[in-house]
């Protein structure tokens, strides 16, 4: 006889309940966590207390986390694997969502030497570009691919040095609550990333308003939530992704990142 | 002022950090720790001390380990100026002396006038030392000859007491600072120099402190006059303490390692380091239960 | 009376704090009595029946005995390698990546036996090797395992291929982690490789085989013969070999040149140095103190970016070499395995010779020696901290590299004449440059004729940061994008 698991929202590196007290009923059996706008404002309001320290970690050091990340996961293969619905394609899942941990964890220390440069400006001054973190990224989480597809975003905005609230997709929450599981065994920073679960009719409006949100994510919605998720970020001019579901690239962490570019006279 | 020459951030946190792995063992940690103890500023900073606490406070301070004749008495108790009078009533000849803080404590914002006055009633009811502050309002400003008066105005004040400055270096904002208020409180007469006043966070850290030594360094050099340091606020662990330890060591020298020249302004630091001396001895970790709190 | 109450409290504090011994253990760490060679993934016997013995030079006991390994070896090893080829350049790369991270993992766990068989091997201090060496060799691995699988994104346009067999030749300052620079960049690329570790340094080498192991790397990918300078020749010779990868002398670089002319291999040499350290009037000067301290004596000066030649400019040259001379009397010289040590033994008697050759030369030329108080342990090789002032540029302890812990001070007068005395040296690996001036940092290093220059800073290495010579200090980037290319053919 099994002792259930309660699943709960992962905010500030701590497993909460919604402050709603509220939860909704998934795949007919299991009860989530309906999580409330008060739920992701704490949850953003973490991410926020969470970004200077996190963006100024080296590069290495957030690779390393990004690769425990990848150890974390492989070891819970089969838990993953039984939350997919089990059978071959979850396995293959749960393989890609590893590798790609594993991927982008190489990153961290490659993408300024790829995506940032020196100018050779007409005069005498030494000017780089770097690549900064924009802030804190909300991620609406796929339905498709729960798992996979969740790393597949989670993972380059990560990787540059944002801190992040994933809304876990409304009808298959389970897998991003339990990836929770896994990210609060590698090392993170508590509020450097946070799952949220509960209705995107109730949630996405508030995030995609939130004026302390620097850019949202809209892989899981549908094309009518994007238009309201666009409307609503140009009030505090929100960068809002739109990359193809199965992007892997720096140009997409990148997507993620500010340019900074610096001037200084080189003279005696 | 704006000569003096400036602080790297990056070569000083390093330095300090290299200088923190020292590991001091055996013969070496126990001299360490009774140096600590020997160089102590045992103090209480509330607004609730009674003279009850200070009471207790001194019986700690001159037998910090009831029954163990070998531990020696702190350097001074350090206390407010209303409470020197109950200090010296009880330290009586024990050698352990008193330094009051004064010109208004913590926060420095009053007028000269108050600060000089109260140097003098805090060295009329007995204080052997004067830890003051430094006036940040001017020194941020750039009013450097603000600063510089208001020091020699409380030295002479303090007659035959000595002076220590408090920079209160968390507020001073980078290292070029906390050089260039080093320079300026030697230079107007302070007999120590002393990180903070533990009332506000940062308090004494080592990059700071090697910072601070370095200046005394280049002063005494410049001008042959020694002059003493004091960290204070945060150092609550043996470790730390030996950190400062070799820090002086290693920047100002053998010559430094005396209670006339260095002091650990300090508090809960006592009972640890009686319990690593415990431990060194009979070779277990300690508890708290064994060590008097006062 | 006050006075010599204070003395003699400052004479206790000499004698009782001068730091007990603080010797970091060496019970957890297993040397074997002697090696073989590691080929094909195995340990196998070898067909030479020569074999050296490795000693700790700090104490000159024998730790182990390795073998010379002759071309019948050589031969084996590069055809294993080889063939190892045909399926580690075919493998997914996302599954190279998975081996080479497994291997920086590993040289994270097990970095403290790793970093103390490199001290009782080298002489180096532990704080050195447990700090520096041990912990920037599995940061490389882990970089290069990241570009594994992104070579598409390294270069644009291009599609980078191995090369082949890698023969690569390594010096005994930095053992493990030239080992790490040579290994993790041919291996991402997709090549295999044959190693040869200095000879009085095989150690850290063979534990490194141990975890190829332990990672379950492939077979062949990684091979290791030990040997001196003539199994090192072979190496380098082998018509099987493409690609070669020399770290050490100059002298020994050209004759490598020398001999692959025609052969069509491709070759990367890090080489010599004469670094300047060039210090300006508005330096801070604790700073730039700590950052010749570290220039010279880090490693006890065996290091090719040394900044052996002090620059400094004559307007503070009195104060900075008295703050000099009073810092170096608090460098600790000694047991390698104390974690207080600061300088710890010279590498060999042949090295401690040449050091000793160099300096009698300076003192013959004129300049003035300065060595603070030091008391050099009765066995092993060792040399105290050393400076010379009244140097001139033409005295050969200003143009030979002497790889020891000796510095040469010059002075100059103006940036312009630090430029030309700095770039006035067949060298080119380094430099560096202390200033409070941004504009000036950025125009010395715009002139600086070398491949690294630190501005008030020195001895700085990441995996991410190219490092290599101009001139005679070799070609080739080592670390970065730059270090991938020397071990792809851009198609």
């Amino acid at each position: 006889m099994d002792v259930r698991k309660t699943y709960k929202l992962f905010v500030g590196g701590e497993f909460v309940r919604s402050e709603s007290g509220r939860a909704y009923r998934v795949d007919g059996a299991v009860n989530v966590p309906r999580g409330s706008r008060k739920d992701l404002r704490d949850a953003i309001k973490a991410a926020r207390g969470a970004f200077p320290g996190w963006a100024g970690r080296t590069a290495m050091n957030r690779g390393q986390i990004l690769y425990r990340a990848a150890e974390m996961l492989d070891g819970r293969r089969s838990q993953f694997v039984e939350v997919l619905g089990g059978g071959r394609a979850a396995a293959r899942e749960v393989e890609q969502a590893v590798d790609t941990f594993v991927w982008y964890a190489g990153w961290t220390d490659k993408l300024a030497q790829v995506t940032g440069n020196t100018n050779p400006v007409a005069g005498p001054y030494f000017n780089f570009t770097i690549p900064e973190p924009t802030g804190v990224v909300g991620i609406v989480s796929p339905a498709e691919s729960p798992l996979a597809g969740l790393v597949r975003r989670v993972a380059p905005a990560l990787c540059g040095g944002n801190t992040v609230v994933v809304l876990a997709p409304e009808a298959a929450p389970l897998p991003a609550l339990t990836l929770a599981e896994v990210l609060a065994t590698s090392d993170f920073p508590a509020g450097v990333i946070n799952v949220i679960a509960g209705y995107h009719r109730e949630l996405l409006s508030w995030l995609g308003a939130h004026m302390d949100v620097n850019a949202v994510d809209v892989c899981g919605c549908t094309a009518e939530e994007i238009a309201a998720v666009e409307k609503a970020a140009a009030e505090n001019v929100k960068r809002v992704i739109k990359a193809p579901a199965g992007e892997m690239s720096p140009q997409l962490i990148a997507s993620f990142m500010e340019m900074k570019t610096v001037w200084h006279p080189i003279g005696v | 002022m704006r000569g003096v020459r400036s602080v790297d951030q990056v070569g000083a946190e390093e330095r300090a950090a290299s200088l923190a792995k020292r590991s001091i063992k055996k013969s070496s940690k126990l001299w360490a720790l009774d140096l600590a103890i020997r160089c102590m500023d045992l103090t209480t900073l509330e607004g609730n001390d009674t003279p009850g606490k200070v009471a207790a406070l001194c019986a700690k301070g001159i037998r910090p380990k009831p029954g163990d004749a070998t531990i020696p008495s702190v350097a001074a108790i350090c206390v407010y100026p209303a409470r020197v009078a109950d200090a010296r009533a009880h330290l009586g000849t024990s050698g352990v002396r008193i330094a009051s803080v004064a010109t208004a404590f913590p926060s420095g914002q009053s007028f000269l006038s108050i600060k000089v006055s109260e140097t003098l009633e805090a060295v009329e009811a007995g204080a052997d030392e004067i830890d003051m502050v430094i006036d940040r309002a001017a020194f941020l400003s750039g009013d450097y000859q603000t600063v510089f008066d208001e020091i020699v105005a409380v030295k002479e004040a303090c007659g035959d007491a000595h002076l220590k400055v408090i920079l209160e270096t968390g507020e001073l904002g980078t290292y070029d600072s906390v050089r260039r208020a080093s320079i300026l409180a030697m230079a107007a007469g302070a007999d120590f120099i002393k990180t903070s006043t533990g009332k506000i966070q940062p308090a004494a850290t080592l990059p700071v402190s090697l910072v601070m030594m370095e200046a005394i360094r280049d002063f005494v050099r410049e001008t042959g006059r020694p002059v003493g340091f004091k960290p204070a606020g945060g150092i609550r662990t043996s470790k730390q303490a030996i950190a400062y330890l070799v820090l002086l060591y290693e920047t100002l020298g053998p010559d430094w390692m005396t209670p006339e020249r260095f002091r650990l302004g300090a508090s809960t630091l006592l009972n640890d380091v009686l319990m690593q001396i415990e431990k060194e001895r009979t070779g277990a970790y300690q508890s708290g239960d064994y060590f008097t709190v006062d | 009376m006050a006075i010599t109450k204070h003395r003699r409290a400052a004479e206790l504090a000499k004698q009782v704090f001068d730091y007990a011994p603080a010797p970091e253990s060496i019970d957890h760490v297993k040397i074997e009595p002697r090696y073989n060679l590691f080929i094909g993934g195995k340990w196998v016997t070898a067909h030479s029946k020569k074999r050296f013995a490795t000693i700790n030079p700090a104490t000159e006991e024998r730790l182990s005995e390795v073998v010379e390994a002759d071309e019948v070896d050589v031969d084996r090893a590069v055809r294993a390698a080889d063939r190892a080829f045909d399926s580690w350049s075919r493998l997914a790369p996302a599954r190279r990546a998975r081996y080479l991270f497994r291997i920086s993992r590993i040289l994270q766990e097990r970095a403290r036996e790793l970093a103390v068989v490199e001290t009782m091997d080298g002489g180096k201090p532990i704080k050195e090797s447990r700090d520096v060496d041990i912990p920037l060799a599995a940061a490389h691995f882990f970089y290069y395992a990241g570009w594994a699988d992104k070579l598409e994104w390294a270069f644009p346009n291009r599609k980078p291929r191995p090369l082949g067999v890698a023969g690569q030749v390594i010096p005994w300052n930095f053992p493990l982690l030239m080992l790490a620079w040579k290994i993790a960049p041919a291996l991402a690329a997709g090549n295999t490789v044959v190693l040869k570790p200095a000879e009085t340094t095989p150690l850290s080498a063979m534990l490194f085989a141990d975890i190829c192991q332990q990672a379950e790397l492939p077979p062949g990918v990684v091979n290791i013969v030990t040997g001196a300078g003539k199994t090192g020749s072979l190496v380098v010779q082998h018509p099987g070999v493409k690609k070669v990868a020399f770290t050490g002398s100059t002298e020994v670089g050209k004759l490598i040149q020398r001999s692959l002319a025609g052969t069509g291999k491709r070759l990367t040499l890090e080489l010599g140095g004469k670094a300047a350290n060039i210090v300006f009037e508005d330096a801070p000067l604790d700073a730039a103190i700590e950052g010749i301290v570290n220039g010279i004596y880090f490693n006890q000066g065996h290091v090719c970016c040394a900044g052996s030649r002090l620059l400094v400019q004559e307007s503070i040259a009195e104060p900075l070499l008295e703050k000099l001379k009073l810092r170096l009397g608090t460098l600790r010289l000694g047991d390698p395995l104390d974690k207080n040590t600061d300088i710890g033994a010279i590498n060999s008697k042949a090295q401690l010779d040449k050091i000793t050759g160099m300096v009698e030369s300076g003192v013959e030329e004129g300049a003035e020696l300065f060595q603070p108080e030091c008391r050099l342990p009765e066995r092993g090789f060792w040399f105290p901290p050393t400076l010379f002032t009244n140097v001139s540029q033409s005295y050969r302890i200003a143009r030979e590299e002497i790889f020891g812990p000796v510095l040469s001070v010059l002075t100059f007068r103006t940036p312009a004449e630090a430029v030309e005395k700095a770039n006035n040296t067949p060298y080119g690996l380094s430099a560096g440059v202390w200033t409070d001036k941004g504009s000036r940092i950025l125009w010395m290093a715009e002139r600086m004729r070398a491949g690294v220059v630190w501005a008030n800073t020195f001895n700085r290495f990441d995996p991410t940061s190219p490092f290599g010579g101009y001139k005679e200090s070799g070609f080739g980037r080592e670390g970065g994008l730059h270090g991938l290319l020397p071990y792809v053919e851009l198609n």
